[in-house]
């Protein structure tokens, strides 16, 4: 069984049709293996080959690999609540209320997104400490240290904006609290928290440009940083991994 | 040369401006110090990592997103201020300092300041050369770090920060007892011992970070008040 299924997906993958999605055959040698990785979109900006030390766990712990993990998950659920999510008081509320008590898998959904958020916002913080300790930022690596600062500023500013929409008493106090520090920022404190609630306090116009900011101004940022962030990793030489000595000891 | 038509304003003529590619001293050369060893195919090697990765990530989060539910209070009511009202958990050591200073200084001025020098590490070579903190005029520097630590300490004590004070005084003891056993042991002293100023600066950040996040999530009651969060309490 496992061998006629393994001669199928083999014949499969030289088929025309096949060849002609994917622009190869079997990626079964050297050459085959590098266009499978830069003759894909979704792959090329990846390096074709890797060192064998940045491969291990310690080397990364795969932190920035799960940022983008749970950005991917929360970017696909989020797209499945906007569809039972109204932007408007009170309907936000009882949205929430629809998805624990009417649509099916609500609370399932609003779960998975709400946890993929504590968890990116925690693993962003780890990736960058453990980049950090193992002097990731070093030359020629400065730049993307500056892109991902951007990156974590983005990610903490995403979760902030998505913990007003629920419009609970949870939601409401804390950007309550966070944006009234906005005011003690002098001249223009005050100003820039208006623009950011679109009046002077937490209510109908927050929670529109809190959602926007939500759902398309920052999800865009964040990917064109991701983005940058990724195909400089490539570009600068891949991870930071410590030069053997002559002697061939770490 | 004539200016060709299609070429921009900007000249761009090689042959006219020659610019210098590399200029070869007689104390560099080619050779690439320290190898960083073998190399492996991305496909399939990075690829199946990453996807095991995703797969044992998804499915933890599925087993917790089925056990766990996403807190939700009643609505919104701008009238009935919860007591306390907290930030997200990432934002309470911010709402920890506003506690201790006023809200220009703990809500703007720091976090600003920890955001400038987060960007600006790689820019000073002092981070770059990572040497120890011991490695060059050890008496001359613990007397700096001194006069540092205790004029910290007495500013923090005087706001009364002590949800600061405290992981400030360990990463400092931690630090000047790495200054008596810099010399010649081996194992994680020692390893403590060869630390740059960059490793202690930031194991300070992250030291007092976690302390104020855990004690803002945990032991803040009303009036942002010390709590114990095993104790019941009423109303
Ligand atoms: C949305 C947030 C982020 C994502 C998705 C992300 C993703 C990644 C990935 C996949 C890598 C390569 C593998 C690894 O080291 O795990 C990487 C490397 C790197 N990241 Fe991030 N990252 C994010 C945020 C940050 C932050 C906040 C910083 C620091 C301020 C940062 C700085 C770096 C640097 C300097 C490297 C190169 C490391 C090296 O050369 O060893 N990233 N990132």
């Amino acid at each position: 069984m496992a061998t006629t299924l393994h001669s199928v997906l083999h014949s499969l993958r030289e088929t025309k049709v096949w060849k002609s999605i994917f622009r190869r055959g079997l990626a079964n040698t050297n050459r085959t293996r590098s266009l499978a990785v830069f003759g894909n979109l979704f792959l090329h900006w990846l390096p074709v080959k890797v060192r064998e030390k940045s491969l291990r766990v310690r080397a990364s712990y795969y932190l920035g690999s799960l940022s983008f993990i749970l950005f991917i998950v929360l970017f696909v659920t989020g797209i499945l609540l906007m569809f039972y999510y109204h932007p408007a008081t009170p309907h936000a509320y009882r949205d929430m209320k629809d998805l624990q008590f009417v649509v099916s898998n609500g609370v399932f959904l609003r779960n998975l997104h709400r946890l993929a958020a504590h968890l990116m916002v925690f693993a962003v913080f780890w990736h960058m400490f453990h980049v950090f300790y193992r002097g990731g930022y070093k030359p020629p690596h400065q730049f993307n240290w500056v892109v991902g600062v951007m990156l974590l500023l983005v990610t903490l500013f995403l979760s902030y904006t998505g913990y007003l929409l629920p419009w609970d008493q949870l939601a409401f106090w804390a950007v309550t609290v966070g944006t009234n520090i906005i005011s003690a920022m002098p001249l223009i404190g005050d100003k820039i928290r208006f623009l950011l609630l679109g009046g002077n306090i937490v209510g109908e116009n927050a929670l529109l440009r809190f959602y926007v900011l939500h759902v398309v101004i920052l999800p865009l940022v964040a990917f064109l940083l991701i983005g940058i962030h990724f195909w400089r990793v490539q570009k600068d030489g891949g991870l930071t991994v410590k030069p053997r000595n002559d002697d061939g000891k770490e | 040369m004539e200016k060709n038509k299609i070429e921009t304003g900007i000249s761009s003529d090689a042959k006219k401006e020659p610019r210098r590619v590399v200029f070869v001293t007689k104390k560099t050369s080619a050779k690439v110090v320290g190898d960083p060893g073998p190399q492996l195919m991305t496909y399939p090697h990075l690829l199946i990592r990453e996807a095991i990765a995703f797969q044992v990530l998804v499915i933890a989060m599925v087993l917790t997103a089925l056990l766990w539910d996403a807190p939700l209070e009643q609505l919104a009511n701008p009238l009935l201020t919860p007591n306390p009202a907290k930030a997200p958990w990432y934002f309470l050591g911010l709402q920890e300092l506003l506690h201790f200073f006023p809200p220009f200084v703990a809500g703007i001025l720091i976090p600003t300041l920890v955001v400038i020098a987060l960007v600006v590490i790689p820019y000073f070579n002092v981070n770059i050369e990572g040497e120890a903190i011991w490695a060059r005029r050890p008496s001359q520097n613990l007397r700096t770090i001194l006069v540092t630590v205790i004029i910290l300490l007495a500013f923090l004590a005087v706001f009364h920060a002590w949800t600061i004070f405290a992981p400030t005084a360990l990463v400092a003891a931690l630090l000047l007892f790495s200054y008596t056993v810099r010399q010649g042991r081996e194992g994680w002293l020692n390893a403590l011992a060869t630390k740059p100023l960059s490793w202690w600066v930031m194991t300070w950040f992250i030291a007092v970070a976690i302390c104020l996040t855990v004690v803002g999530t945990f032991f803040r009651g009303p009036g942002w008040s010390w709590y114990w969060p095993w104790r019941t309490h009423a109303g």
